[in-house]
């Protein structure tokens, strides 16, 4: 098979006209049908040739989904739970859709998904579309093919659609942010569980649910999730939570590859955004207990996703929520477009190999060869910009001045 | 990152029908296909016909395996084969059995539009490598 890349950009370079087949497609999946919703999911998945015209065709019709993220560490019951939150809300009337998103071997490639084991309550019927995504490895490209599939769902009319992941890794933090309202799941008795939570899933949480809360030690874990969800309220009022991102190494890598440098200040400024819409929020995150294997305490928690809803209405974040998705989705197809101009600027140069054994020989270093490859992307870029003073694209500035507070 | 990373992984459903409750081999499968470096949905125990074409149709699978050792494949097979036929899903999915079936149903379960059976002792790699052999062309 030739480079996904390659071929996409090919496609893209004739800009995002759809084909007729891709047409087609599209209208069978505006039109209700199962299979061409199933197969857009798998072009978006596969990042085939012309999937961006589809995605782009579909967005149109998008926007009136509610779109919840579960996630929790494994074995917390998120696809039972999330079996029986669909069950729900199809007892209501809503139509939903599920992506399970489940990790695939860094070796083989290979992936056993196996959520659709545990979502049975709802087979037979098609108005709940479940489909499941293995991680593939693909860098920040998870949360851009799940963002993608969810566009999918929504333009085939999905009135609720959930995501589901492990709760562990960047990549999959990133994929549940991608909702407008994140469930973070735990279970009783497991002080090491809410323990290891801290790390970055705390900080996403719109709800918090203690499944298998029939179990020993439930109410306590409930406790001190809500201690700690109240802790996390006063930092959020004190100060911008943005120092876990790690804004400095972001910014030191954009400073080595200049290349990719104009990107990652945007970055960098999207997160302080983040931080900011976090402040201003009025929103403390409800600790709903559920038994998902019972379905008891799932009207309660869809109650809480409901009241998280008209919050984020209210409140006018909704907007500012979808706008940040907008804002990552931009920044990710940037981001990939970018690396694979800088792919073929590598073949350009005989390959990333042949640069490595020239690095070994000792007759140069990875530096200065990146600094090699870059330079006529950076002298395109800068002709392109027209008169901006080269190196420093001007949205470098502001961030930059903003950071050092950031890390107080 | 190597070439492989840029390769559209297999898809498939491994899916258990009927009321056997046997899924040693249905497992041992879908671990056999997930070292092969594809992308396996495995069903769970006990589905029905319907159930596994809604799985296959929305997981848009290359591939479905069905694994039966009830001797009720010529029931239940069918009813797949129907189902997916429904979906306009029939002629690029590639339908395979795994299971105990006798020599004459084979012939009739591949006249229904199985591609292949495989008896109990069939070496995952002649499985895997007919998988690769056969995989249906995306239109």
């Amino acid at each position: 098979m030739v480079g996904r890349d390659a071929d996409a950009d090919a496609t893209d370079a004739a800009g995002t006209a759809l084909s007729d087949r891709d047409a087609t497609l599209v209208e069978s999946l505006l039109a209700g049908s199962h299979r061409a919703l199933a197969r857009v999911i798998s072009r978006i998945e596969d990042r085939a040739p012309g999937y961006r015209a589809i995605v782009s065709a579909l967005h149109d019709h998008t926007g009136s989904a509610d779109v919840i993220g579960v996630t929790g560490s494994p074995g917390a019951g998120k696809s039972t739970l999330v079996d029986k939150l669909a069950l729900a809300l199809r007892d209501r009337g809503d139509t939903v859709g599920v992506v399970a998103v489940d990790p695939a071997s860094p070796y083989t490639g290979g992936a056993v998904l196996g959520d659709r084991i545990r979502m049975a309550s709802t087979v037979g019927d098609m108005d709940v579309f479940v489909r499941s995504m293995s991680a593939r490895g693909q860098l920040g490209g998870l949360s851009m093919a799940t963002a993608d599939a969810v566009t999918a769902l929504d333009a085939f009319g999905k009135d609720v659609i959930l995501i589901e992941t492990v709760g562990a890794g960047q990549s999959e933090i990133d994929v549940v942010r991608t909702a407008d309202t994140v469930a973070v799941l735990v279970q009783p008795g497991a002080g090491d569980d809410v323990q290891t939570l801290k790390a970055g899933i705390l900080e996403i949480g719109d709800v918090f649910v203690v499944n298998k809360f029939d179990r020993e030690g439930a109410e306590r874990t409930r406790a001190e999730l809500e201690a700690m969800v109240h802790r996390r309220d006063e930092r959020t009022e004190s100060s911008h939570p943005t120092g876990h991102h790690g804004p400095g190494a972001g910014r030191a890598a954009g400073a080595a590859d200049d290349g990719y440098g104009a990107t990652d200040p945007t970055d960098d400024g999207h997160r302080a955004d983040d931080g900011d819409e976090a402040g201003s929020s009025t929103w403390t995150p409800p600790v709903v207990g559920t038994v998902a294997e019972t379905g008891e305490g799932v009207d309660a928690l869809l109650e809480a996703f409901d009241a998280h809803a008209t919050a984020l209405r209210d409140s006018g974040e909704l907007a500012s929520t979808r706008r940040r998705r907008h804002a990552a989705a931009i920044r990710t197809l940037i981001r990939a477009d970018v690396g694979a101009l800088a792919n073929d600027a590598i073949a350009g140069h005989g390959g990333v190999d042949a640069l490595a054994a020239r690095v070994r020989r000792g007759e140069t270093d990875p530096y200065t060869v990146a600094a090699e490859v870059v330079d006529p992307i950076e002298r395109c870029v800068e002709r392109a910009i027209d008169g901006e003073p080269s190196g420093s694209p001007g949205p470098d500035a502001d961030p930059g001045a903003d950071r050092p507070s950031e890390k107080d | 990152m190597s070439v492989d990373a840029d390769e559209r992984p297999v898809r498939c459903l491994v899916a258990k029908v009927g009321l056997d409750g046997h899924d040693r081999g249905a497992h041992v499968i879908a671990r056999a296909f997930r070292d092969a470096g594809f992308e396996v949905v495995y069903s769970g125990l006990h589905r029905a016909p319907e159930e596994v074409v809604q799985a296959a149709v929305q997981e848009d699978v290359d591939v479905l395996g069905i694994s039966i050792l009830s001797g009720a494949h010529n029931t239940l097979v069918p009813k797949v084969m129907d189902g997916l036929e429904a979906y306009g899903a029939l002629e690029d999915t590639l339908v395979i059995v795994g299971g105990i079936v006798p020599d004459d149903d084979e012939e009739r379960l591949k006249a229904a539009g199985v591609a292949e059976v495989f008896g109990p002792g069939t070496p995952m790699a002649e499985t895997v490598d007919f998988v690769r052999a056969n995989l249906p062309e995306r239109a």
